[in-house]
Protein backbone atom coordinates (compact mmCIF):
# COMPACT_ATOMS: atom_id res chain seq x y z
CA UNK A 1 0.00 0.00 0.00
CA UNK A 2 1.11 3.39 -0.46
CA UNK A 3 1.88 6.03 1.77
CA UNK A 4 -0.83 8.34 2.40
CA UNK A 5 -1.82 11.59 4.52
CA UNK A 6 -4.42 12.76 6.17
CA UNK A 7 -6.16 15.60 4.45
CA UNK A 8 -8.35 17.65 5.99
CA UNK A 9 -10.48 20.84 3.70
CA UNK A 10 -12.08 23.17 5.66
CA UNK A 11 -14.20 26.26 5.10
CA UNK A 12 -14.70 28.77 7.86
CA UNK A 13 -18.41 27.61 8.48
CA UNK A 14 -18.04 23.69 7.82
CA UNK A 15 -16.18 20.88 6.83
CA UNK A 16 -15.80 20.65 2.97
CA UNK A 17 -14.03 17.15 2.80
CA UNK A 18 -11.46 15.25 4.92
CA UNK A 19 -9.75 11.90 3.97
CA UNK A 20 -6.63 10.13 3.07
CA UNK A 21 -4.86 10.57 -0.04
CA UNK A 22 -1.24 10.11 -2.25
CA UNK A 23 -0.99 14.04 -3.25
CA UNK A 24 -2.10 17.23 -3.08
CA UNK A 25 -1.59 19.92 -5.45
CA UNK A 26 -2.40 23.44 -4.52
CA UNK A 27 -1.55 26.65 -5.55
CA UNK A 28 0.80 29.19 -2.86
CA UNK A 29 1.74 32.45 -3.73
CA UNK A 30 5.12 31.93 -4.45
CA UNK A 31 3.91 28.98 -6.76
CA UNK A 32 1.95 25.64 -6.67
CA UNK A 33 3.53 23.27 -4.72
CA UNK A 34 2.74 18.93 -4.68
CA UNK A 35 2.64 17.91 -1.45
CA UNK A 36 3.04 13.72 -0.68
CA UNK A 37 3.24 12.27 2.43
CA UNK A 38 6.48 12.45 4.34
CA UNK A 39 6.99 16.16 3.13
CA UNK A 40 8.48 18.30 5.63
CA UNK A 41 6.40 20.75 8.14
CA UNK A 42 4.97 23.24 5.99
CA UNK A 43 2.83 26.14 6.35
CA UNK A 44 2.07 28.38 3.53
CA UNK A 45 -0.13 31.11 1.92
CA UNK A 46 -2.82 29.65 -0.56
CA UNK A 47 -3.39 31.75 -3.78
CA UNK A 48 -7.07 31.52 -5.04
CA UNK A 49 -7.47 28.96 -7.14
CA UNK A 50 -7.99 25.12 -7.82
CA UNK A 51 -6.64 22.47 -5.29
CA UNK A 52 -6.69 18.79 -6.55
CA UNK A 53 -6.57 15.92 -4.08
CA UNK A 54 -5.31 12.63 -5.39
CA UNK A 55 -6.88 9.85 -2.91
CA UNK A 56 -5.54 6.93 -2.19
CA UNK A 57 -8.26 5.08 -4.19
CA UNK A 58 -7.00 6.66 -6.82
CA UNK A 59 -9.90 9.05 -7.67
CA UNK A 60 -9.22 12.98 -8.15
CA UNK A 61 -11.08 15.14 -5.87
CA UNK A 62 -11.18 19.07 -6.95
CA UNK A 63 -12.23 22.14 -5.48
CA UNK A 64 -12.15 25.66 -5.60
CA UNK A 65 -10.25 27.26 -2.69
CA UNK A 66 -10.93 31.49 -2.24
CA UNK A 67 -7.81 31.88 0.03
CA UNK A 68 -6.79 30.80 3.17
CA UNK A 69 -3.72 28.36 4.25
CA UNK A 70 -2.08 25.16 3.33
CA UNK A 71 -0.54 23.58 6.65
CA UNK A 72 1.11 19.87 6.65
CA UNK A 73 2.64 18.05 10.15
CA UNK A 74 2.50 14.55 11.33
CA UNK A 75 1.47 13.08 7.82
CA UNK A 76 -1.57 15.96 8.12
CA UNK A 77 -2.48 18.23 5.50
CA UNK A 78 -4.83 21.25 6.36
CA UNK A 79 -6.22 23.55 3.67
CA UNK A 80 -8.20 26.06 5.59
CA UNK A 81 -10.34 28.25 3.50
CA UNK A 82 -12.72 31.17 4.07
CA UNK A 83 -15.04 29.54 1.08
CA UNK A 84 -14.08 26.30 -0.46
CA UNK A 85 -16.16 24.65 -2.58
CA UNK A 86 -15.78 20.93 -4.31
CA UNK A 87 -16.29 20.88 -8.01
CA UNK A 88 -19.13 18.68 -7.79
CA UNK A 89 -20.81 21.33 -5.93
CA UNK A 90 -20.15 23.96 -8.55
CA UNK A 91 -23.14 24.71 -11.44
CA UNK A 92 -20.82 25.75 -14.00
CA UNK A 93 -23.84 27.71 -15.71
CA UNK A 94 -24.38 29.51 -12.38
CA UNK A 95 -20.57 30.54 -12.02
CA UNK A 96 -20.69 31.33 -15.59
CA UNK A 97 -23.08 33.73 -15.27
CA UNK A 98 -21.94 35.43 -12.04
CA UNK A 99 -18.69 35.74 -14.37
CA UNK A 100 -20.84 37.81 -16.83
CA UNK A 101 -22.16 39.97 -13.88
CA UNK A 102 -19.45 40.40 -12.27
CA UNK A 103 -17.45 41.68 -15.49
CA UNK A 104 -20.22 43.89 -16.27
CA UNK A 105 -20.04 45.40 -12.87
CA UNK A 106 -16.14 45.26 -13.04
CA UNK A 107 -16.07 43.34 -9.26
CA UNK A 108 -12.79 42.42 -9.46
CA UNK A 109 -13.23 40.19 -6.62
CA UNK A 110 -16.56 38.19 -7.63
CA UNK A 111 -14.71 38.27 -11.37
CA UNK A 112 -12.00 35.76 -9.93
CA UNK A 113 -13.38 34.23 -7.39
CA UNK A 114 -16.20 33.18 -10.45
CA UNK A 115 -12.89 32.27 -12.57
CA UNK A 116 -11.62 29.72 -10.19
CA UNK A 117 -14.70 27.51 -9.74
CA UNK A 118 -14.87 27.30 -13.56
CA UNK A 119 -11.07 26.80 -13.57
CA UNK A 120 -12.17 23.98 -11.18
CA UNK A 121 -14.95 22.62 -13.01
CA UNK A 122 -12.49 22.42 -16.16
CA UNK A 123 -10.16 20.39 -14.21
CA UNK A 124 -12.78 18.03 -13.11
CA UNK B 1 -72.59 38.53 35.28
CA UNK B 2 -71.55 40.96 38.15
CA UNK B 3 -68.77 43.67 37.10
CA UNK B 4 -66.20 41.98 39.40
CA UNK B 5 -66.54 38.65 37.16
CA UNK B 6 -66.34 40.56 33.90
CA UNK B 7 -62.83 42.17 34.79
CA UNK B 8 -61.76 38.65 36.13
CA UNK B 9 -62.89 36.88 32.89
CA UNK B 10 -61.37 39.56 30.58
CA UNK B 11 -57.79 39.35 32.42
CA UNK B 12 -58.07 35.57 31.88
CA UNK B 13 -58.48 36.15 28.40
CA UNK B 14 -55.62 38.62 28.16
CA UNK B 15 -53.71 36.21 30.12
CA UNK B 16 -54.14 33.44 27.99
CA UNK B 17 -53.76 34.95 24.66
CA UNK B 18 -50.07 36.62 26.34
CA UNK B 19 -48.60 33.05 27.66
CA UNK B 20 -49.53 31.94 24.14
CA UNK B 21 -47.66 34.04 22.43
CA UNK B 22 -44.69 33.70 24.94
CA UNK B 23 -45.32 29.66 24.81
CA UNK B 24 -44.19 30.05 20.66
CA UNK B 25 -41.51 32.67 21.57
CA UNK B 26 -40.02 29.88 23.96
CA UNK B 27 -40.32 27.02 21.37
CA UNK B 28 -38.88 29.03 18.91
CA UNK B 29 -36.11 30.00 20.44
CA UNK B 30 -35.42 26.57 21.68
CA UNK B 31 -35.57 25.02 18.16
CA UNK B 32 -32.93 27.96 17.36
CA UNK B 33 -30.54 27.31 19.65
CA UNK B 34 -30.00 24.02 18.15
CA UNK B 35 -29.79 25.34 14.75
CA UNK B 36 -27.10 28.25 16.58
CA UNK B 37 -25.06 25.37 17.90
CA UNK B 38 -24.31 23.34 15.17
CA UNK B 39 -23.42 26.26 13.61
CA UNK B 40 -20.95 26.80 16.65
CA UNK B 41 -19.75 23.42 16.09
CA UNK B 42 -19.29 23.52 11.93
CA UNK B 43 -17.01 26.45 12.74
CA UNK B 44 -14.52 24.87 15.14
CA UNK B 45 -12.48 23.05 12.90
CA UNK B 46 -11.23 25.68 11.52
CA UNK B 47 -10.93 27.68 14.03
CA UNK B 48 -9.05 25.37 16.10
CA UNK B 49 -6.42 24.77 12.46
CA UNK B 50 -6.04 28.53 12.23
CA UNK B 51 -5.37 28.81 15.82
CA UNK B 52 -2.80 26.10 15.57
CA UNK B 53 -1.34 27.67 12.68
CA UNK B 54 -0.78 31.07 14.18
CA UNK B 55 0.78 29.55 17.39
CA UNK B 56 2.95 27.81 14.91
CA UNK B 57 4.33 30.27 13.82
CA UNK B 58 4.58 32.84 16.33
CA UNK B 59 6.41 30.06 17.94
CA UNK B 60 8.06 28.47 15.39
CA UNK B 61 10.23 31.65 13.80
CA UNK B 62 11.10 34.70 15.30
CA UNK B 63 9.31 37.42 14.09
CA UNK B 64 8.46 40.58 15.65
CA UNK B 65 5.18 41.31 13.99
CA UNK B 66 3.30 43.64 15.81
CA UNK B 67 0.25 41.90 16.27
CA UNK B 68 2.17 39.24 18.10
CA UNK B 69 4.42 41.63 20.61
CA UNK B 70 3.18 44.27 23.53
CA UNK B 71 3.67 47.20 23.24
CA UNK B 72 5.89 48.88 26.18
CA UNK B 73 2.86 51.42 26.78
CA UNK B 74 -0.52 50.71 25.54
CA UNK B 75 -2.70 54.05 25.32
CA UNK B 76 -5.72 52.70 23.46
CA UNK B 77 -7.26 49.94 23.23
CA UNK B 78 -10.79 49.16 21.37
CA UNK B 79 -13.61 47.24 22.68
CA UNK B 80 -16.01 45.16 20.58
CA UNK B 81 -19.24 44.37 22.72
CA UNK B 82 -21.65 41.73 21.36
CA UNK B 83 -25.60 42.59 22.23
CA UNK B 84 -28.62 41.23 20.65
CA UNK B 85 -30.97 43.22 18.40
CA UNK B 86 -34.05 42.23 20.24
CA UNK B 87 -35.17 42.49 23.95
CA UNK B 88 -37.36 39.57 25.12
CA UNK B 89 -33.84 37.63 26.60
CA UNK B 90 -33.89 38.59 29.85
CA UNK B 91 -30.57 40.14 31.04
CA UNK B 92 -28.53 38.66 28.08
CA UNK B 93 -27.71 42.15 26.61
CA UNK B 94 -27.58 44.24 30.16
CA UNK B 95 -25.04 41.38 31.47
CA UNK B 96 -23.08 41.99 28.35
CA UNK B 97 -23.09 46.14 28.51
CA UNK B 98 -22.04 45.54 32.00
CA UNK B 99 -19.33 43.45 31.27
CA UNK B 100 -18.40 45.90 28.83
CA UNK B 101 -18.50 48.31 31.22
CA UNK B 102 -16.56 46.90 33.38
CA UNK B 103 -13.40 45.87 31.37
CA UNK B 104 -13.73 49.49 29.83
CA UNK B 105 -13.59 50.86 33.59
CA UNK B 106 -10.44 49.01 34.17
CA UNK B 107 -8.62 49.71 31.05
CA UNK B 108 -9.21 53.72 31.90
CA UNK B 109 -7.88 52.70 35.33
CA UNK B 110 -4.63 51.36 33.54
CA UNK B 111 -4.47 54.83 31.53
CA UNK B 112 -5.75 53.51 28.15
CA UNK B 113 -8.07 55.44 26.32
CA UNK B 114 -11.06 53.23 24.72
CA UNK B 115 -12.74 52.86 21.56
CA UNK B 116 -16.20 51.01 21.70
CA UNK B 117 -17.31 49.27 18.73
CA UNK B 118 -20.94 47.69 18.82
CA UNK B 119 -22.95 44.76 17.78
CA UNK B 120 -26.61 44.62 17.96
CA UNK B 121 -29.41 47.17 18.25
CA UNK B 122 -29.86 46.86 22.15
CA UNK B 123 -25.95 47.69 22.54
CA UNK B 124 -26.46 50.50 19.88
CA UNK B 125 -29.66 51.95 22.28
CA UNK B 126 -27.91 51.53 25.89
CA UNK B 127 -25.18 53.60 24.44
CA UNK B 128 -26.88 55.99 22.22
CA UNK B 129 -29.10 56.48 25.39
CA UNK B 130 -26.20 57.58 27.26
CA UNK B 131 -24.56 59.72 24.69
CA UNK B 132 -20.93 57.83 24.85
CA UNK B 133 -19.17 57.59 21.85
CA UNK B 134 -19.46 54.78 19.86
CA UNK B 135 -16.42 53.96 16.92
CA UNK B 136 -18.90 52.34 14.65
CA UNK B 137 -21.65 49.62 15.25
CA UNK B 138 -23.56 46.70 13.14
CA UNK B 139 -26.47 45.65 13.58
CA UNK B 140 -29.48 43.04 12.29
CA UNK B 141 -28.11 40.01 11.92
CA UNK B 142 -27.28 38.99 15.63
CA UNK B 143 -29.77 35.93 15.23
CA UNK B 144 -27.79 34.02 12.31
CA UNK B 145 -24.83 35.77 11.92
CA UNK B 146 -22.59 34.85 8.48
CA UNK B 147 -18.93 34.43 7.69
CA UNK B 148 -19.17 37.72 5.66
CA UNK B 149 -21.03 39.59 8.69
CA UNK B 150 -17.95 38.57 10.64
CA UNK B 151 -15.82 39.81 7.94
CA UNK B 152 -17.05 43.17 7.80
CA UNK B 153 -16.97 43.59 11.63
CA UNK B 154 -13.69 42.79 11.81
CA UNK B 155 -12.88 44.60 9.02
CA UNK B 156 -12.21 48.46 10.82
CA UNK B 157 -10.88 46.41 14.00
CA UNK B 158 -8.02 45.00 12.07
CA UNK B 159 -7.63 48.44 10.25
CA UNK B 160 -7.35 50.20 13.63
CA UNK B 161 -5.18 47.53 15.11
CA UNK B 162 -2.56 47.99 12.26
CA UNK B 163 -2.29 51.83 12.15
CA UNK B 164 0.01 53.40 14.57
CA UNK B 165 -1.65 54.61 17.77
CA UNK B 166 -0.56 58.41 16.79
CA UNK B 167 -2.39 58.15 13.98
CA UNK B 168 -5.96 56.79 15.80
CA UNK B 169 -4.66 53.15 15.94
CA UNK B 170 -5.42 50.64 18.93
CA UNK B 171 -2.67 48.50 20.99
CA UNK B 172 -4.72 46.10 22.15
CA UNK B 173 -7.95 44.46 21.45
CA UNK B 174 -10.63 43.05 23.27
CA UNK B 175 -13.97 41.48 23.00
CA UNK B 176 -17.00 41.01 25.29
CA UNK B 177 -19.41 38.14 24.36
CA UNK B 178 -22.06 36.01 26.24
CA UNK B 179 -20.18 32.51 26.39
CA UNK B 180 -22.82 29.59 25.72
CA UNK B 181 -21.58 27.03 28.64
CA UNK B 182 -24.94 25.03 28.07
CA UNK B 183 -28.36 25.81 27.66
CA UNK B 184 -28.65 26.38 31.47
CA UNK B 185 -25.77 28.80 31.51
CA UNK B 186 -24.45 31.77 29.72
CA UNK B 187 -21.62 33.85 31.58
CA UNK B 188 -20.52 36.97 29.31
CA UNK B 189 -17.17 37.38 28.98
CA UNK B 190 -14.28 39.72 28.04
CA UNK B 191 -10.86 38.19 26.33
CA UNK B 192 -8.44 40.32 25.31
CA UNK B 193 -7.66 39.62 21.38
CA UNK B 194 -4.70 41.07 20.29
CA UNK B 195 -1.83 40.99 20.84
CA UNK B 196 -2.20 37.10 21.02
CA UNK B 197 -1.38 35.31 24.02
CA UNK B 198 0.23 32.10 22.76
CA UNK B 199 -0.80 30.76 26.06
CA UNK B 200 -4.23 30.92 25.75
CA UNK B 201 -4.46 30.69 22.25
CA UNK B 202 -2.74 27.10 22.80
CA UNK B 203 -5.29 26.22 25.48
CA UNK B 204 -7.62 27.38 23.25
CA UNK B 205 -7.07 24.94 20.57
CA UNK B 206 -6.48 22.16 22.71
CA UNK B 207 -2.80 21.91 21.86
CA UNK B 208 -1.34 23.10 24.92
CA UNK B 209 1.89 21.28 25.72
CA UNK B 210 2.13 19.99 21.85
CA UNK B 211 5.92 20.22 20.93
CA UNK B 212 4.50 22.06 17.71
CA UNK B 213 7.39 21.05 14.96
CA UNK B 214 9.50 23.19 12.70
CA UNK B 215 7.46 24.45 9.93
CA UNK B 216 8.74 25.58 6.27
CA UNK B 217 7.41 28.69 5.35
CA UNK B 218 5.91 29.62 2.10
CA UNK B 219 6.49 32.45 1.09
CA UNK B 220 8.30 33.25 4.50
CA UNK B 221 6.99 33.83 8.71
CA UNK B 222 6.06 37.14 7.99
CA UNK B 223 4.35 37.18 5.09
CA UNK B 224 2.29 34.02 6.47
CA UNK B 225 1.56 35.88 10.09
CA UNK B 226 0.75 38.45 7.94
CA UNK B 227 -2.10 36.75 6.06
CA UNK B 228 -2.92 34.59 9.52
CA UNK B 229 -3.63 37.42 11.61
CA UNK B 230 -6.68 39.21 10.10
CA UNK B 231 -8.10 35.45 9.22
CA UNK B 232 -7.40 34.64 13.28
CA UNK B 233 -9.13 37.60 14.40
CA UNK B 234 -12.11 36.83 11.62
CA UNK B 235 -12.58 33.44 12.74
CA UNK B 236 -12.22 34.47 16.76
CA UNK B 237 -14.78 37.13 15.95
CA UNK B 238 -16.95 34.81 13.79
CA UNK B 239 -16.98 32.10 16.94
CA UNK B 240 -17.96 35.08 19.43
CA UNK B 241 -20.91 35.94 17.33
CA UNK B 242 -22.17 32.17 16.94
CA UNK B 243 -21.40 31.69 20.42
CA UNK B 244 -23.50 34.72 21.43
CA UNK B 245 -26.28 33.88 18.93
CA UNK B 246 -26.56 30.65 20.35
CA UNK B 247 -26.84 32.15 24.04
CA UNK B 248 -29.59 35.22 23.04
CA UNK B 249 -31.58 31.94 21.66
CA UNK B 250 -30.97 30.27 25.08
CA UNK B 251 -31.81 33.23 26.93
CA UNK B 252 -34.96 34.31 25.29
CA UNK B 253 -35.59 30.47 25.64
CA UNK B 254 -35.64 30.94 29.54
CA UNK B 255 -37.33 34.45 29.64
CA UNK B 256 -40.26 32.93 27.71
CA UNK B 257 -40.22 30.10 29.54
CA UNK B 258 -40.69 31.61 32.78
CA UNK B 259 -42.81 34.23 31.04
CA UNK B 260 -45.12 31.39 30.13
CA UNK B 261 -44.97 29.64 33.92
CA UNK B 262 -45.75 33.42 34.91
CA UNK B 263 -48.86 33.37 32.83
CA UNK B 264 -50.23 29.96 33.73
CA UNK B 265 -49.47 31.02 38.22
CA UNK B 266 -51.65 34.10 36.97
CA UNK B 267 -54.27 32.50 35.11
CA UNK B 268 -54.83 30.11 37.91
CA UNK B 269 -55.30 32.94 41.02
CA UNK B 270 -57.02 34.61 38.46
CA UNK B 271 -59.91 31.96 38.27
CA UNK B 272 -59.57 31.49 41.35
CA UNK B 273 -60.94 34.73 41.98
CA UNK B 274 -63.14 34.64 39.51
CA UNK B 275 -64.60 31.63 40.77
CA UNK B 276 -64.86 33.46 44.31
CA UNK B 277 -66.64 36.44 43.21
CA UNK B 278 -68.91 34.27 41.03
CA UNK B 279 -69.98 32.71 44.42
CA UNK B 280 -70.21 35.59 45.84
CA UNK B 281 -72.36 36.67 43.50
CA UNK B 282 -74.46 33.78 43.63
CA UNK B 283 -74.71 33.64 47.63
CA UNK B 284 -75.92 37.74 47.36
CA UNK B 285 -78.67 36.98 44.87
CA UNK B 286 -79.96 34.26 46.89
CA UNK B 287 -80.02 36.42 50.43
CA UNK B 288 -81.50 39.04 48.18
CA UNK B 289 -84.17 36.59 47.26
CA UNK B 290 -84.54 35.41 50.71
CA UNK B 291 -84.85 38.83 52.26
CA UNK B 292 -87.09 40.04 49.82
CA UNK B 293 -89.05 36.60 50.15
CA UNK B 294 -89.57 37.33 54.14
CA UNK B 295 -89.81 40.87 53.56
CA UNK B 296 -93.03 40.07 50.97
CA UNK B 297 -94.16 37.04 53.58
CA UNK B 298 -93.42 39.91 56.58
CA UNK B 299 -95.55 42.71 54.45
CA UNK B 300 -98.70 40.23 53.52
CA UNK B 301 -98.74 38.83 57.10
CA UNK B 302 -99.46 41.88 58.30
CA UNK B 303 -101.87 43.16 55.73
CA UNK B 304 -104.17 40.11 56.85
CA UNK B 305 -104.35 41.22 60.54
Amino acid sequence: MAAELHVELVAADRSVWSGEATLVIARTTSGDIGVMPGHQPLLGVLESGPVTIRTSEGGTVVAAVHGGFISFADNKLSLLAEIAELADEIDPQRAERALERAKAESDAAAERRAEVRLRAVAVR
Amino acid sequence: MGAQLRVYKRRIKSVTATKKITKAMEMIAASRIVKAQRKVAASTPYATELTRAVTAVATGSNTNHPLTTETDNPTRAAVLLITSDRGLAGGYSSNAIKAADQLADRLRGEGKEVDTYIVGRKGVAYYGFRERKVAESWTGFTDSPSYADAKRVSAPLIEAVTTETAQGGVDELHIVFTEFVSMMTQTPVANRMLPLSLDEAAAESGTKGEILPLFDFEPSAEDVLDALLPRYVESRVYNALLQAAASEHAARRRAMKSATDNAGDLINSLSRLANAARQAEITQEISEIVGGASALADATAGSDK
